[in-house]
């Protein structure tokens, strides 16, 4: 049975790296930003008392692993949900986990590669030097933050139209970034968002990262990773319900 | 046993009926249509008899399991109305992912052969024509190589040689001891292929029997014909 798994896995990789809307920028934005912000004008400011470049890497990496996920889940879901595809395969004997664990192996693949990409570019234009076993426990943390915003992707998925859904996901995931501190560092935002930014789960996800590097953060690393387990269990719950309303829709 | 069965099935969505009170049951080797105006229900039995819908009230089962067991799915295909099929998959990774749900698939060249696909098996499905596209969602259905096949207006949209081509692989499925659950618009494909016609006309079954039998029984002899005699009957008998 295991083998299902596998292929479902695997199909949905071939066929998420095919569709350009999704692995060229997936993979391109993050890297495009980190090129622009962490390394071309890493010299006009500086963090504290880490780099520019080192800095933004976690809270790049943070973001690039938001997008691979929440276009996996998100569009993905609502796409093959709205276009009846979905159904065809609730049809068919495939094992429901299967569809969920391939959307999350996409998610894992593709952001741990970008992950490694923005990594690379650090390392070796931006001179950011770690002990391995930071890098790795970055890297990992980094990865792991696929499972609580797949879920937020999957809650996105379960709501969003067909034809929008693509355009929901940008409207949720820019704003949130760049609220989070993804793009820039919190602490250069007007006072007002700085406030807000708590109630992201894309600030809790950064400052973990942070957190890792060494760098000044708000609050223990512990309390932010309990907050985005919550908000992973908050949004599994809201598509769960999304996902049992489904069944007693209206058809002819 | 009944291949698949509806006893004094209901389905309420709401304050609208959609269902009220069907009896269907489709034998081995059978192939059954299921005719009736848009809303009729047609869908709904299908969705019921797939178990992607409870009914209210009855029962469903296929082989004697409720429609959404594994039991069930194990044993059946279904090619379903689907707007956008994954396009950026081959026609071989498509089959090859369903053929690796179903304990017992057919050998994938049996499939292709089946389903008329031979010689586009590297292609991606986005390049396909309507028709072969039609075509990978029939190889999809019978690849897990089941006893029972739903087909829900599976030659909608086609030109008049693709559908053709289709009936011949219905038809194929048919000799080789399948049975065939048939929903259509197109009344002539209802009279090529199905050995049962049942006509379902605001919830209930309104005529069932053979083509022939359908036709008799309104004194005509095209079942388009026979079609509309009973539909507007019904609506009298309601009034």
């Amino acid at each position: 049975m295991s083998g299902v798994y596998w292929m479902e896995a695997k199909m949905e990789l071939r066929k998420m790296a095919r569709l350009k809307q999704y692995s060229l920028s997936v993979v391109g934005f993050p890297l495009m930003f980190y090129v622009f912000f962490g390394l071309a004008m890493a010299s006009s400011f500086t963090q504290g008392p880490i780099s520019v470049s080192k800095y933004l890497l976690a809270t790049y990496g943070a973001f690039s692993v938001m997008g691979a996920t929440l276009y996996a889940f998100g569009a993905g879901v609502a796409v093959e949900r709205g276009m009846g595809w979905l159904e065809v395969k609730r049809a068919s004997p495939m094992p429901a986990g299967a569809y969920l664990l391939a959307k999350m192996a996409v998610s894992v693949v593709f952001g741990a590669m970008v992950v490694s990409l923005l990594f690379a570019l650090g390392a070796i234009f931006g001179g950011v030097r770690m002990p391995a076993g930071q890098w790795l426990l970055l890297w990992t943390a980094l990865v792991a933050g696929a499972i609580p915003f797949g879920a937020i992707g999957l809650a996105i998925g379960s709501f969003a139209g067909p034809n929008s859904a693509p355009g929901t996901v940008n409207m949720i995931y820019l704003p949130m970034a760049f609220l989070g501190g993804l793009w820039m560092p919190i602490e250069v935002m007007p006072k007002m968002l700085q406030h807000f930014a708590p109630l992201l789960p894309s600030y809790h996800f950064g400052q973990i990262a942070l957190a890792i590097l060494g760098a000044q953060t708000q609050g223990a690393i512990g309390a932010h990773v309990e907050v985005l387990v919550g908000f992973g269990l908050l949004f599994a719950g809201i598509a769960w319900i999304a996902q049992s309303r489904e069944h007693v829709k209206m058809y002819g | 046993m009944p291949v698949a069965e509806l006893r004094r099935v209901t389905k309420r969505y709401g304050e609208v009926e959609a269902l009220r009170g069907i009896d269907l049951s489709l034998g081995r080797g059978e192939l059954l249509a299921l005719l009736g105006p848009n809303g009729a229900g047609k869908t709904t039995a299908v969705r019921i008899l797939l178990g992607l819908a409870e009914p209210t009230a009855g029962d469903a089962t296929l082989f004697g399991h409720h429609p959404a067991s594994p039991e069930a799915k194990m044993r059946r295909g279904a090619l379903l109305q689907v707007a956008k099929v994954p396009e950026t998959l081959k026609v071989r990774e498509h089959i090859e992912l369903f053929s690796s749900y179903y304990r017992n698939p057919l050998p994938f060249a049996e499939t292709v052969a089946a389903a008329g696909l031979r010689g586009i098996e590297n292609r991606l499905f986005g390049d396909l024509s309507g028709g072969q596209k039609q075509r990978v969602l029939f190889a999809l259905a019978i690849c897990g190589n089941p006893e029972l096949l739903f087909l829900d207006e599976p030659t909608v949209g086609l030109d008049v040689e693709s559908r053709r081509t289709l009936w011949g692989h219905i038809r194929g499925f048919v000799k080789r001891g399948g049975s065939v659950l048939l929903t259509t618009h197109y009344l002539e494909e209802a009279d090529a292929l199905a050995h049962r016609v049942a006509v379902i006309d605001r919830g209930r079954i309104a005529a069932e029997g053979s083509p022939a039998e359908i036709k008799a029984q309104t004194g005509t002899n095209v079942l388009e014909d026979a079609f509309l005699a009973i539909v507007e009957e019904n609506a009298e008998v309601i009034e």
